[in-house]
């Protein structure tokens, strides 16, 4: 996280110097982390006692056959050695083939990781936009049955175990009220009709302006995405009620006051304002998490994203698989901390 | 405060309102074909190397062998496919097979004796894991030039020694006898590999479909080739959607958004049942249920232990509580549908004479013995219900857990006492079973014969062995069957093999859709079948 630093004291230095060294920094950081994260995904594949020969040619393949492929794989070779080649491999984008699907992995990711995005983005802006509000409400009606409510509705949310509320939602909102369309990413019937440009179907439709798809593709994401906005809601809104109680019982709040200014002012300019970074980082968390892949919800929506790429890769021993993903959802947790710090920028003028 | 309200009320309103959309189909398209199951299975589409259940389901459909199956009548045994007839040579080596006229390929190509040459030389040479199959004959990558012939619209495959025509082409039903577009392929001949890369994703067949997409662990969507040989398949389209949970199968089975739903646990299996217009259907599978006996142990080793044990085990117990609805008590190594098959069940849990019979082998206050088994629920469930009835006699159990391949290792060395099994046929052959579970040429440890059932759990038979290997060469249909009644009574009897059960698929679909074949023990999948 800490990868802003501050500039120190001496001589002041051109600005195009500063932004050259913090690029430099973050990268550094960024590869220092990578590298920590292959390094270990690697090491935890090897001695897992999975055998990926056996998972490809099956247990009835004769020496021979087993052999080649062991050769095949390269598990000949020191572990070490193994891990270099893997290193030069992951370097220029080759994550080898997935033992399972019998694809490069990152034909595989790239077809996944979409769908998941595509759930985790809605489900983040829900979370946020109910959420935070909540959470500001809560804090400004401390202890009324408002602040109750959004307790209870919070503690639901990170107590229910999300299986559950995912099935009892498709019986209910799918089979019984048939209000939304059932599991899966779009009716079998409207598979494969628009061309994929960004994997997201939502946006995909979009640019091919076919609003039927678009319907139909939000009637079957609307259910997992709310149930995925729910669980972050829970988490930001609570954080958010935190943070705002801490501004509104400082000084300057009853200054503000005293000053006669607006409730809404004190309220959302000046207590807020103060809460946006630490917020930032909350959200940015959160949707990282959601990135991921949330694997249940995805095995229950049939929605073929990485979270339930990566686990039913590990359950078959498909270490290329798992270790693409994992290298995968590392890299995106890195870049939405990146992210987060300039957005601290922005809204932060101390860090101005 | 009131404007507010109405303000949300209108968007929520306006929200449902697209959201509802329009409501869930009530049925599936009438020509469409809409299947729910677990396909993640499926690694490669190229037939001479996919070996997994879903891809022989794909392949099925697709491609189209010398010799098939009626789905109506599986255990009617082959019927002639590609091949139109064949003949036998009198030294019973060689099969000249005539092709069937008038056949193409999804390309436009006709079906030639020279596509069926190149597929099966192209099976052996490859040498991937189901090729035992056809390599078992005496194929090799060095004599396919000489054994496997085409000339003018006939082929002739010729066998290292006689055996039984029917083992033959029994094996020739399996996927690894697909016959594939030589000319389509080899267009995609990448440095030699003749097309196992293209094929891996394309398809080249002549089958009642052809390949229109397949998405690792999301579908499989194969559109129907009118021209098909057997008819034009009333299923125009079929989509197999990748639905890992039993309860969202249901639920989509319910709404009728799909016909087909193979994965429901017994529970949802009840819960369908009991809606009006779905019908649940089972059909016997190949996989069976056992344990084995390493007789390296001294114990084990005792007939009259072996014996007791067998009734020591609770069949109709596990097959009424947690194996309800997807086994069945079965007690000989051929699954029923196979060519010899006997439903004898002689044995049930009778722990009095489990006693008599420990006593007169010595063992009156029983011993102690290790089962090994792998972290599958329904295994480690069988191994706990054997733990309890085994302890009835004064049998202690101690169960081992382990991972397949920790187990499998075990297995394999011989290290085991008793091991908690499945076994599933290769082939739609007798064979496929009586050649593990009844052949054991060499019991001794250098032999390392680890495929080998019989040779895991050292069980040494010498003449069992000589009459399974006489089983392969008797030519005579219903001679053949008799003598794999016999081996299997004698297996029942005397082997350190307890067969328990074989498995049942069932399956809910709405009512009017009809004609599906999964297979049953020996094949797999058939869509083309299908009305509504």
């Amino acid at each position: 996280m800490a990868l802003a630093e501050t500039n120190g004291k001496g001589r002041r230095k051109s600005p195009l110097f500063g932004i050259a060294k913090k690029t430099g920094t973050t990268l550094a950081t960024v590869a220092a982390t990578m590298l920590g994260l292959l390094f270990v995904t690697f090491f935890i594949g090897r001695v897992m006692p999975v055998d990926p020969v056996l998972s490809i040619v099956g247990e009835r393949a004769t020496k021979e056959q087993y052999d080649a492929v062991y050769v095949a794989l390269g598990l000949d070779k020191p572990l070490f050695v193994q891990f270099f080649y893997y290193l030069t491999d992951v370097v220029q984008g080759d994550f080898g083939k997935s033992l399972r699907t019998g694809f490069p992995v990152w034909d595989d990711i790239t077809r996944v990781f979409p769908a998941t995005m595509e759930l985790a983005t809605l489900g983040t802006l829900i979370g946020v936009f109910i959420g935070v509000p909540l959470g500001v409400l809560a804090a400004v009606k401390r202890g009324t049955w408002i602040d109750q409510i959004a307790r209870v509705v919070a503690l639901i949310g990170y107590s229910m175990p999300i299986f559950w509320l995912a099935i009892i939602g498709l019986l209910v909102f799918y089979g019984n009220l048939g209000w939304v369309s059932g599991p899966g990413r779009l009716d079998i019937y409207y598979e494969d009709i628009i061309p994929s440009v960004t994997g997201m179907i939502l946006i995909d439709s979009l640019i091919e302006g076919d609003m039927m798809i678009f319907r139909n593709a939000i009637s079957h994401i609307i259910l997992p995405a709310s149930l995925l906005g729910y669980y972050s809601l829970a988490y930001i809104s609570r954080m958010t009620r935190s943070f705002m109680l801490e501004q509104l019982s400082a000084e300057y709040i009853v200054t503000a006051r005293v000053k006669g200014m607006s409730e809404w002012a004190v309220v959302w300019k000046h207590a807020f304002g103060n809460i946006k970074v630490p917020l930032i980082t909350v959200i940015a968390l959160s949707y990282a998490g959601l990135l991921e892949g949330s694997v249940l919800t995805e095995i229950i929506f049939s929605w073929p994203g990485i979270g339930k790429y990566i686990t039913i890769s590990l359950l078959s021993a498909d270490m290329n698989a798992v270790m693409g993903g994992t290298v995968v959802v590392g890299l995106v947790f890195v870049l939405l901390n990146i992210f987060a710090e300039l957005l601290y920028k922005f809204f932060d003028p101390r860090a101005k | 405060m009131n404007a507010l309200r109405s303000t949300i009320f209108s968007t929520a309103v306006a929200l449902a309102a697209g959201v509802s959309f329009t409501p869930a189909l009530a049925e599936t398209p009438a020509n469409m074909l809409i299947i729910a199951a677990q396909i993640d299975d499926i690694t490669t589409l190229d037939p001479a190397q996919t070996f997994e259940f879903s891809g022989a389901d794909v392949n099925r459909n697709i491609y189209s062998k010398l010799v098939g199956f009626d789905p109506a009548d599986l255990s009617g045994g082959y019927i002639p496919a590609l091949a139109e007839s064949w003949e036998v040579s009198e030294d019973g080596r060689t099969i000249t097979f005539t092709m069937r006229e008038g056949v193409t390929f999804e390309s436009g190509n006709p079906v030639t004796a020279q596509d069926a040459e190149w597929s099966l030389r192209r099976a052996v040479t490859l040498n991937k894991t189901p090729s035992f199959i056809l390599t078992q004959f005496g194929f090799s990558a060095d004599n396919v030039e000489e054994t496997i012939v085409a000339e003018g619209n006939t082929i002739s495959i010729t066998t290292d020694r006689r055996y039984a025509t029917s083992f033959v082409l029994n094996c020739l039903t399996a996927t690894i006898g697909s016959i594939i577009d030589m000319k389509t392929a080899m267009e995609h001949d990448a440095d030699g590999d003749l097309a196992n890369e293209w094929l891996r994703t394309n398809t080249a067949g002549s089958g009642a479909y052809t390949l229109g997409s397949w998405k690792p662990n999301e579908s499989v969507t194969l559109i129907a080739n009118n021209d098909f040989f057997r008819g034009a398949p009333a299923m125009q389209r079929v989509i197999v959607r990748n639905i890992q949970e039993s309860a969202t199968q249901r639920l989509l089975l319910e709404n009728g958004d799909i016909d087909v739903a193979r994965n429901l646990n017994p529970e949802d299996v009840a819960g369908a049942a009991s809606v009006d217009g779905i019908e649940i259907d089972s059909e016997l599978r190949g996989r069976l249920m056992y344990i084995s006996m390493n007789q390296k142990n001294e114990a084990l080793s005792n007939p009259k232990v072996i014996e007791a044990l067998k009734y020591l085990i609770d069949y109709e117990g596990m097959q009424n509580s947690f194996l309800n609805g997807q086994y069945t008590i079965h007690q000989a190594f051929l699954p029923q549908t196979y060519l010899g098959e006997i439903d004898d069940v002689p044995y049930s849990l009778d722990v009095e004479k489990a006693k008599a019979l420990l006593a007169e082998a010595g063992y009156a206050d029983g011993f102690e013995v290790g089962i090994v088994v792998r972290e599958a629920q329904e295994r480690i469930e069988i191994a706990q219900s054997i733990q309890n009835t085994f302890g009835q006699a004064g049998i202690t159990v101690n169960i081992t857990v382990g991972t397949g391949k920790q187990i499998l290792g075990v297995y394999r060395a011989r290290e085991h006492d008793i091991y908690v099994g499945a076994w599933g046929p290769d082939y739609p052959d007798p064979n496929t079973n009586a050649g593990t579970f009844a052949f054991n040429p060499d019991n001794s440890d250098e032999a390392g014969a680890t495929g080998l059932l019989a040779w895991r759990n050292a069980w040494h038979i010498p003449e069992m062995s000589e009459a399974t290997l006489a089983a392969v060469v008797e030519n005579d249909r219903d001679t053949r069957a008799a003598m794999y009644e016999a081996i299997q009574r004698e297996h029942q009897a005397i082997s350190p093999f307890a067969v328990m059960f074989q498995k049942i698929e069932q399956y809910g679909h709405p009512e009017n859709v009809q004609g599906l074949s999964l297979g049953g023990a020996i094949t797999a999948a058939t869509y083309w079948t299908v009305t509504k």
